[in-house]
């Protein structure tokens, strides 16, 4: 996928300045945030939950060699065919040869955000070969022509309205506001595609090495149908995300759905191993494994390491203020938010998402929410500190942190510094104590006030009370 | 008990009126109050902005300037957070200093934490006439878990009521750079605060950081409510406030 996150600011400025988005992030808080708190508190142990999830994902980062090792050895038993693609364009590649070999003229994909990655739908679509999205929320941003704007709701930025508007114009039927009507319109269109498609393409929430499985929540039933009707299916996976045991899927499940919509449980988990077999009643004739690096090595040998640990909830998006206000589209690649900050750069350079790991308050609400313990502001901080060691910093920047720095080591001089601050601050302030303007301070001043200083310095009031009181 | 006050830059600045508070309530619990005369910052802002060579140094130097107090006391969520929760990451290239920076840690205390953790205080001296609701900011709150303490601490000031607002720990869109270099952004998060805040109904709002308060109350003033007060937890239990009747 096309990397626009160096036009963080741009977008992020538009995104404000648009009341149609304002209006649909305003569900997010009420229906995620609220449905996490509320959903949580059904478990007595969800902090020790949430610290067993981060151990077995660390567990499985330190073994990937052999927890992956294992993952083939059971699938290829169970009679599917695993790849293993370095970059994204060798999955490309990849699923481009299995639909050749299999004269595939359309697929049906569920949601995969690794097939977002590589760009997968367009690399298809200019081979001459049909893809369908067929997860709602996908499938509205691919008749929309747009990117998902989050990782599990990928239309979220988008009104019900204006998806009516949609449906309208390319389903060529009478407009429907009901969404229940306008999802079953969706349904109406979609089923021939389920039933004609020659191939499936889905990603995975998780592989399990003890079973060969792939595996998938979702709410739709879309997933299921995707994995089983086409005689062909191709199951995408980062190398990350692979678990020991059933067992270690079913706890963490517990923290998933919870955490990303607020639901005990999703209405599918669908296990897929191997193809069909001998007595099945449905299943696809082949089922393939494309297990891909695309960077994931890279970063696991680094110092933002925990970030491969991610579960895909996208509860630190939903908790992020910043994302509520702006949505996804700003960060400018397929993972938005708090996560986003931190693989976008790790995945595409540092040099091509420099304002991203800055973009964020640092409030940590993320890293509380999050279900695996990322330290997602630490993370942004390392990002942080790469950008000064790498230059990327602009230079008015480096040197005002550096006149910061040098003046706040010389006391007296600091103490004469900000003497003399604090009296132009009164005198800027005015009776209303107010500064509108602060010269080379528009980032603040352009959207807020800036209450001015009360006129001396604590230093100075502190040392005339001390001699008040000799 | 000698207890050092780390005053923070910001107070330092903007607000004296705090720092003065927090000594009144220390002294006037009866303890003997230092207050080193070469401190500056505590590093945050190089911290934060990827400029760790610096945060470095300050950390240092705010090490030997406390090392002599049985407790460091501050009236700031970020300022206490950054030395409990990060000097300890911050200073991991230097194992000769992993001492001093432990015990620099287990001394350090943010303001109302203190007041109630430590020194179980019963009265305050302040009266407030009115309504308020209470900010959680992020860092006291998130890194030090102070949430409760201050709520304590301002239920026993006379005359005064808290009331909750509907997302008291929501982020007030400070973040120190973030609220220079995204400012749009920024005040936009900003909104959301001063919405919350407008729904209680409540005369003022209390807090116990400075950054948020310089975003809350210059939102609130360019949104045009030159009414509604923000107010530091330390000047309101000191009685330091036009309400203090």
């Amino acid at each position: 996928m096309h990397v626009s996150s160096q036009q963080f600011k741009r977008k992020a400025a538009e995104a404000l300045a648009n009341p149609q988005l304002h209006k649909a992030m305003s569900n997010l808080r009420a229906r995620m945030v609220t449905g996490r708190a509320q959903s949580i508190l059904e478990l007595d142990n969800f902090e020790t939950i949430r610290e067993a999830a981060k151990q077995t994902r660390d567990f499985a980062l330190a073994h990937l060699d052999y927890l992956l090792e294992e993952f083939e050895r059971n699938a290829t038993a169970r009679g599917a065919q695993v790849h293993w693609a370095e970059t994204g364009e060798e999955v490309n590649q990849l699923v481009l040869d299995i639909a050749r070999r299999n004269q595939v003229r359309k697929i049906i994909k569920s949601k995969s955000m690794l097939g977002e990655e590589t760009g997968l739908n367009h690399f298809l679509e200019a081979a001459g070969i049909e893809v369908r999205e067929t997860d709602l929320g996908e499938y509205i941003i691919q008749e929309a022509d747009e990117t998902p704007s989050h990782i599990i709701a990928p239309a979220i930025h988008r009104t019900s309205e204006q998806i009516a508007d949609l449906f309208h114009e390319k389903h060529k039927l009478p407009r429907k506001t009901d969404i229940g009507e306008m999802t079953r319109e969706a349904r109406m269109i979609l089923r021939p595609h389920f039933l004609n498609a020659d191939m499936g393409i889905s990603g995975a929430n998780f592989l399990v090495a003890q079973t060969g499985s792939s595996m998938i929540v979702t709410n739709e039933g879309n997933g299921r149908m995707t994995t089983t009707l086409p005689r062909v299916h191709v199951a995408i996976a980062g190398i990350e995300k692979v678990l020991p045991t059933l067992e270690d899927v079913s706890f963490i499940l517990r923290l998933l759905t919870r955490s990303a919509t607020g639901q005990s449980i999703s209405n599918y988990l669908t296990f897929t191993t191997g193809p069909k077999q001998l007595g099945d009643q449905d299943g696809p004739e082949q089922f393939h494994i494309i297990i891909v690096d695309a960077g994931r090595t890279r970063v696991l040998g680094s110092d933002l390491r925990a970030a491969l640990r991610c579960i895909r909830c996208g509860a630190c998006m939903n908790h992020c203020p910043v994302y509520q206000n702006i949505g996804g589209h700003p960060y400018g690649w397929v993972y938005p938010g708090p996560i986003g900050a931190v693989l976008t750069p790790a995945y595409v350079g540092l040099e091509n998402a420099v304002d991203l790991p800055n973009a964020a308050t640092l409030c940590n609400q993320c890293g509380v929410v999050c279900p695996v313990k990322i330290p997602l502001p630490d993370l942004m901080r390392t990002l942080r500190e790469k950008q000064v060691e790498r230059g990327l910093r602009p230079w008015s920047e480096r040197v005002g942190l550096r006149l910061w720095g040098w003046t706040a080591r010389h006391p007296t001089v600091y103490a004469w510094i900000t003497r003399i601050a604090a009296r132009l601050g009164r005198w800027a302030g005015g009776s209303a104590r107010l500064i509108r303007h602060l010269p080379g301070g528009s980032g603040w001043t352009g959207e807020r006030d800036l209450p001015s200083p009360e006129g001396r310095t604590f230093r100075e009031l502190y040392t005339a009370r001390a001699k008040r009181h000799s | 008990m000698r207890i050092g006050l780390f005053v923070t830059c910001l107070v330092d600045l903007v607000r004296p009126r705090i720092g003065l508070s927090a000594l009144k309530l220390l002294e006037g619990a009866g303890c003997e109050v230092v207050v080193p005369a070469t401190q500056t910052c505590c590093g945050q802002p190089g911290y934060n902005s990827g400029e760790r060579a610096a945060a470095q140094t300050l950390a240092r130097k705010v090490l030997e300037e406390f090392a002599l107090c049985d407790y460091v006391v501050t009236p700031s969520g970020s300022c206490g957070g950054m030395i409990k929760a990060h000097y300890p990451e911050l200073l991991c290239e230097f194992p000769e200093l992993e001492a001093e920076v432990q015990r620099l840690t287990a001394r350090t205390w943010e303001l109302a934490d203190f007041l109630v953790n430590v020194l179980g205080l019963q009265d305050v001296p302040g009266r407030f006439q009115g309504t308020v609701t209470y900010h959680d900011c992020c860092s006291g709150l998130r890194e030090l878990g102070v949430k409760s303490q201050p709520r304590q601490l301002l239920s026993k000031v006379s005359g005064l009521t808290v009331t909750e607002m509907a997302t008291p720990e929501q982020c007030c869109g400070f973040g120190g750079m973030f609220a220079v270099k995204f400012g749009a952004i920024s005040a936009r998060i900003a909104d959301q605060k001063c919405n919350d805040i407008a729904g209680t109904g409540a005369g003022a709002v209390v807090l116990g950081d400075l950054g948020c308060m310089l975003s809350i109350e210059g939102r609130l003033r360019r949104r045009g409510d030159t009414k509604t007060k923000v107010l530091h937890f330390a000047e309101v239990l000191a009685g330091a406030t036009d309400d203090a009747g």
